[in-house]
């Protein structure tokens, strides 16, 4: 503080290795033509998800009465009003798509948020201060860890109403176990290194420890997770949706469109394929990015 | 271990030489239901589906309803007579009628009074040792239709006579006296497993006098039975009879399809004209014995006003419901009752779909800005298939005549509670389906003054209504009570407590190679009668 | 080894009782109430509906309830559901074979395919080959298999009409189960065509619960595989010339199946889960199906019991995958 000339070049010097990191992960990572194609598609689905009032064609609730399963436009039967047809009550099937990528990204969103901030204060605390405190925490983790995830969701949502609010609730609380164990095993292993040591003689407080101090130098298996948790999100809330435990009608989510489709699956095979080749195209984006991270980002694999 | 001792005990029950045995050059139906039954002694249970599988195959009732009708005709009881007063029905029982053998037990005497008493009895008196025979039994529908109260006593008057003293003169209770939970069980079989300590079996292998014998159930997958060749009624024409169950829709009609089952009910509205153009597929039809409604409270403002409710009723595009959540697969319901009911009065006009003038109505009434809920069921019933689409279309129409519909919903369980609430708000979706084709099942359980703030979900009790359908319920003459319901019925579209929505048409498609099927405007499914081309 | 198998036992007592009270309380927090269902339209009297509580025992003191649970889970009894009236162990050994028959032949599908392909693919790394491998198993990894088995039988059962709709044997065979598992059981009657059919209808079933472990397990194989393949034995092994056949098989794969195993124990719980989904699209008469069915009717023992029984298995199958790796693995037992 006394040096503020020193404290600048510090800074600058940070801030450059800052960069310099940011550039070489971009190098790995872009060198993965998955990943890329992954990370294009999955910022167009943003971009769809943000501007869907401007893009849809049409609102996604309207009804057209006079236009109940309609197909896709390039089928017999098709109108151009309707791209991709209408489902059972003559609403859009495109313009519900383009309105359920909102959902789904938002479900992701929001799941991996509650999942990594519970995720990680928990870790933190037990790997942290070890002890009763730990063992209570891993064994209650175990216990849910126990139970199917897509179960243990099932039931909790039944316990709090379905709905989609509820049903992000309880994927975040199924998935948040897996970041509570990466969190306290970085915790663990970084506790004793050398500058945890030499900041808490310095006389850092907990907290101060805790998470500015350990936490920055465990975030990349995080990152790993939470992508692959925003996948997981979107796959068990369609599920939860298919089983009419998610999303409730109209909603124009993916799953529970699909659950409202199946009655019509010999007949009206568009309102059946499209919100599941969306759920998987949106998944499998999201998974490539995932993949092209963890390799960026986990040096052993860098290696070989 | 326990898992092998479980599947042996499971299966050791099943006759499985009788099966084999008369398995070649067979006739055999097979029929795709939507579930499994919940168990196979009717009496505890209020399900369609487990009546199908078991009181309907496997038992008789003293009386029963003639195959396709509502109608009571003779069953185990030839004949009987009504006292004066109404208060005793004396039945003279069928002689010579033969009970099934199932693996362990073979009955050593033919039908007689003391399994009528004993099937009573059970449901009856609370002391009888079968009242509680298996953890949880409860009869439901014996009490559901108040039997407890009405059956003073049940005689027997000899071998072949028994008598039932009443407390109260009650015009259905011949109608009520066919209904499943009435089937006649054997009073030897029930003695024996008593006395091997095996009660619970009286629940998993039923034994009765009916056309159709059971052989086994594969818990949620297959049901057997076989045609009892000692039927009172003459042998089956079919042999075999196999319930395969599927819950799905979509995977019955395939499975009609693929030739896996011969007979597959409640198809998808949406699949009804594929079936329809399919020349491998018969597909019969009729109106269910059912009605679809939404009730507004009629004791809160200002649902409290004849006008606001009669305005509202005309701003419901019903066509559009029928369209939407029926598939075509109902018809726009007028009455408080469907018109397979005796009684139905045809000369009631319906509410006209005419917004300007439900507009118009509603600004007289006084009433602008209107804001309501509407409740949706979470799930699907035969009176309507998707309660939040109906919710959804009449939330469309409302908002033409300026009215601000919110649509809820709760669970199911919670939402027949809150429903009945005396001080609810706004109006409710539900509906019916008959148990034995008596009007008064309708009229009086729903609409009667004794409902509110229970079954009566309008929570409306109208006074000349009231008398007409108390006045019907004590004379036994059909023609004088058919008079009274239709007067009901004219006082009830005046009031307008419900917007009456739709009756639902039940759709049964089966293999042209059935034969001899007839559609029960009750909602059950029954193999009596029916055959089958090779 | 002894110790290490006490103290893994040790550690799941806590964690069952910690199952047991989840299992317990989040019935008693289920919104709607069972004997309301139970009567449906028809409603209830208020004396018959206490009556009816009495009787079920949801009357009376949480605590108290929760005690003689676990005295009855002592005794192997799990209650009685509320729908069908019959015992839920009954019930859930009657159906469990379904499931354990699916899930097995799906795990065995997806380790024949998974590993070989994932080895393959770790040989040739960066080849066409690998490229394909690795961006099937993605998708397969990233599939709705809800939707998927819906597009599955579109195809195989309507269009094509290559398999049964659903069930798990043609209706025309009719044999004594006593395993339960319809492919053996079907061998064992003695019956022409009873195998065929089981196999028949158990295919697409098992194809949809195969797809994701299976994924799963490929690319396991293959980052296990480069990992192993980059160790110096290896590269010695190489150096003195034994074909690459002898590499692979013999000293590559032995350690490269250890976390692959971890990897397949792991699926159960994966395949519990997907059991759940694929049962409710085939009507595949399981426990998967009857869980979401009895969430559906409220029927709060059969919840509880099933919830219960998932568990254990699933604790019961991680150990024993905890314990094989101790097993081959001895630096583990140590820790």
């Amino acid at each position: 503080m006394n040096n503020p000339d020193r404290s600048a070049v510090v800074l600058a010097e940070s801030r450059n290795a800052t960069r310099k990191m940011l550039a070489e992960f971009w190098f790995y990572f872009s060198q993965n033509r998955g990943a890329v194609a992954g990370l294009f598609v999955f910022i167009v689905l943003v971009i769809v998800a943000l501007a869907a009032p401007l893009v849809a064609p049409h609102d996604p609730d309207v009804q057209y009465r006079d236009f109940f399963l309609t197909p896709p436009v390039w089928q017999e039967g098709g109108n151009s009003m309707f791209l991709l047809g209408t489902d059972a009550v003559g609403r859009d099937m495109l313009s519900r798509l383009i309105f359920g990528a909102r959902f789904s990204l938002f479900i992701g969103l929001v799941v991996v948020g509650i999942a990594l901030t519970g995720g990680i204060v928990i870790g933190v605390v037990a790997g942290y201060f070890r002890g009763w405190v730990d063992t209570v925490i891993m064994r209650v983790m175990d216990v849910i860890l126990a139970f199917p995830s897509l179960l243990l969701a099932l039931v909790l949502v039944a316990v709090l109403g379905p709905g989609l609010m509820n049903a992000m609730i309880a994927i975040a609380i199924v998935l948040q176990p897996h970041f509570v164990r990466l969190t306290r095993a970085a915790v663990l292993t970084e506790r004793t290194r050398d500058y945890v040591v030499a900041a808490r003689l310095a006389g850092a407080g907990n907290t101060r420890l805790m998470f500015k101090t350990i936490l920055p130098n465990c975030l990349a298996p995080l990152i790993v997770q939470g992508t692959l948790s925003f996948s997981n999100a979107i796959l068990d809330a369609a599920a939860l949706g298919f089983l009419g435990m998610g999303a409730q009608p109209p909603t124009p989510e993916w799953g529970t469109m699909l659950a409202e489709a199946r009655e019509f699956i010999l007949r009206a095979w568009w309102v059946v394929t499209f919100p599941g080749l969306a759920i998987l195209i949106t998944v499998l984006a999201i998974n490539l990015v995932g993949d092209g991270l963890r390799d960026a980002l986990d040096p052993k694999l860098k290696r070989s | 271990m326990i898992i092998r001792r479980t599947m042996k005990i499971a299966l050791m029950g099943v006759s499985l030489a009788m099966f084999a045995a008369s398995a070649a050059s067979a006739k055999t139906l097979v029929y795709c239901s939507e579930g499994s039954p919940e168990g196979f002694d009717s009496a505890l249970y209020t399900s369609g589906t487990t009546f199908d599988a078991a009181s309907k195959p496997v038992y008789n009732r003293l009386v029963e309803f003639k195959r396709g009708t509502t109608e009571v005709v003779p069953g185990l009881a030839e004949s009987w007579e009504v006292s004066e007063d109404g208060l005793e029905y004396t039945f003279n029982l069928r002689k010579g009628v033969k009970f099934h053998s199932v693996d362990g037990f073979a009955p050593t005497r033919d039908f007689n009074a003391d399994d009528v008493i004993y099937s009573f009895g059970r449901q009856l008196d609370e002391n009888h040792a079968w009242n509680s025979y298996t953890p949880g039994a409860s009869w439901e529908y014996f009490n559901g239709m108040s039997m407890p109260d009405l059956i003073k006593e049940i005689v027997k008057v000899d071998d072949h006579t028994v008598k039932f003293v009443l407390t109260r003169p009650e015009a259905p209770m011949l109608a009520n006296l066919a209904m499943d939970f009435a089937s006649v069980m054997s009073a030897e079989y029930a003695d024996q497993l008593e006395a091997d300590g095996k009660m619970e079996m009286m629940n998993q292998v039923p034994v009765g006098t009916g056309p159709f014998q059971f052989v086994g159930y594969q818990k949620d997958a297959v049901i057997r039975y076989q045609a009892f060749a000692d039927y009172w009624d003459g042998k089956q024409p079919i042999d075999n009879l196999i319930f395969a169950i599927t819950t799905d829709a979509s995977v019955r009609l395939q499975k009609l399809k693929a030739g896996e089952c011969h007979v597959a009910p409640y198809p998808a509205p949406a699949d009804v004209s594929d079936i329809k153009a399919d020349a491998n597929l018969n597909l019969m039809e009729q109106e269910g014995l059912n009605v679809g409604y939404m009730a507004y409270n009629t004791q809160v403002a200002p649902f409290d006003n004849v006008k606001v409710r009669k305005a509202l009723n005309m701003a419901i595009n019903k066509q559009a419901i029928l369209d939407a959540v029926f598939q075509g697969a109902g018809q726009a319901a007028k009455n408080p009752i469907p018109p397979t009911m005796w009684s139905y009065n045809k000369a009631v006009e319906d509410d006209a779909f005419d917004p300007e003038a439900a507009k118009k109505m509603l600004e007289e009434a006084g009433v602008t800005d209107l804001k309501m809920k509407i409740w949706a069921m979470p799930v699907q019933r035969p009176y309507n298939p998707n309660a939040r689409r109906m919710a959804e279309v009449i939330q469309a129409d409302f908002a033409k005549v300026g009215v601000e519909v919110e649509i809820v919903s709760y669970e199911w369980g919670e939402y027949l509670k809150r429903s009945k609430e005396k001080d609810r708000e706004g109006a409710v979706l539900l509906g019916w389906t008959g148990d034995n084709g008596d009007p008064d099942n309708f009229l009086a359980v729903l609409l009667g003054c004794d409902g509110v703030g229970g079954s009566n979900r309008a929570q409306w009790c109208h006074q000349p209504f009231e008398d007409l359908i108390q006045k019907a319920k004590t004379i036994s003459d059909k023609d004088e009570r058919t008079k009274l319901y239709e007067e009901a019925q004219v006082v009830f579209k005046e009031q307008a407590p419900w917007a009456t929505i739709a009756h639902s048409v039940v759709f049964m498609p089966m293999s042209t190679k059935v034969s001899g099927y007839v559609m029960d405007p009750l909602g059950g499914h029954r193999f009596d009668g029916v055959d089958i081309a090779e | 080894m002894f110790r290490f198998l006490i103290g893994r036992l040790a550690l799941l007592v806590p964690t069952f009782l910690g199952v047991t009270i989840v299992a317990f309380g989040f019935i008693r927090l289920l919104p709607g109430d069972p004997v309301l269902l139970l009567a449906g339209e028809r409603g209830i009297t208020e004396e018959r509906y206490n009556q009816l509580m009495e009787q079920f025992g949801f009357s009376r003191p949480i605590w108290e309830q929760y005690f003689d649970y676990l005295v009855g889970l002592l005794q192997g009894d799990l209650g009685i559901s509320i729908v069908t009236k019959k015992p839920v162990v009954t019930e859930f050994f009657t159906l469990f074979p379904a499931t354990a028959e699916l899930a097995l032949c799906a795990i065995i599908l997806a380790v024949a395919i998974g590993i070989p392909a994932g080895i393959l693919a770790a040989v040739k790394r960066g080849s066409f080959f690998d490229q394909t491998i690795m961006g099937t198993a993605l998708i397969g990894y990233s599939m709705p298999i809800f939707w998927w088995g819906l597009l599955l039988i579109i195809l195989f059962s309507g269009i094509l009409q290559w398999t049964p709709v659903s069930g798990r044997i043609s209706l025309m065979f009719y044999f004594p189960q006593p395993t339960g598992f319809m492919l053996i059981d079907s061998l064992l009657s003695g019956q022409k065509g009873a195998f065929t059919s089981a196999v028949r209808h158990l295919i697409l079933p098992a194809i949809v619960l195969a797809t994701i472990p299976l994924a799963v397990i490929a690319r396991q194989t293959r980052s296990a595989m480069l990992e192993v393949l980059g160790e110096d034995y290896v590269r010695t092994a190489r150096a003195k010339g034994l074909t690459p056949f002898r590499v692979v098989g013999m000293h590559a794969l032995r350690n490269a199946l250890i976390p692959v195993i971890t990897t397949i124990g792991l699926q159960v719980g994966v395949l519990l889960a997907g059991a759940i989904l694929t049962e409710t699209i085939f009507s595949w008469p399981g426990i998967g199906k009857w869980m979401v069915d009895s969430i559906a009717r409220r029927d709060y023992p059969v919840v509880q019991g099933g919830l219960l029984m998932i568990a254990a298995i699933v604790m019961v199958v991680n150990l024993t995958v905890d314990l094989l790796y101790g097993l081959v693995n001895p630096r583990i037992r140590h820790n």
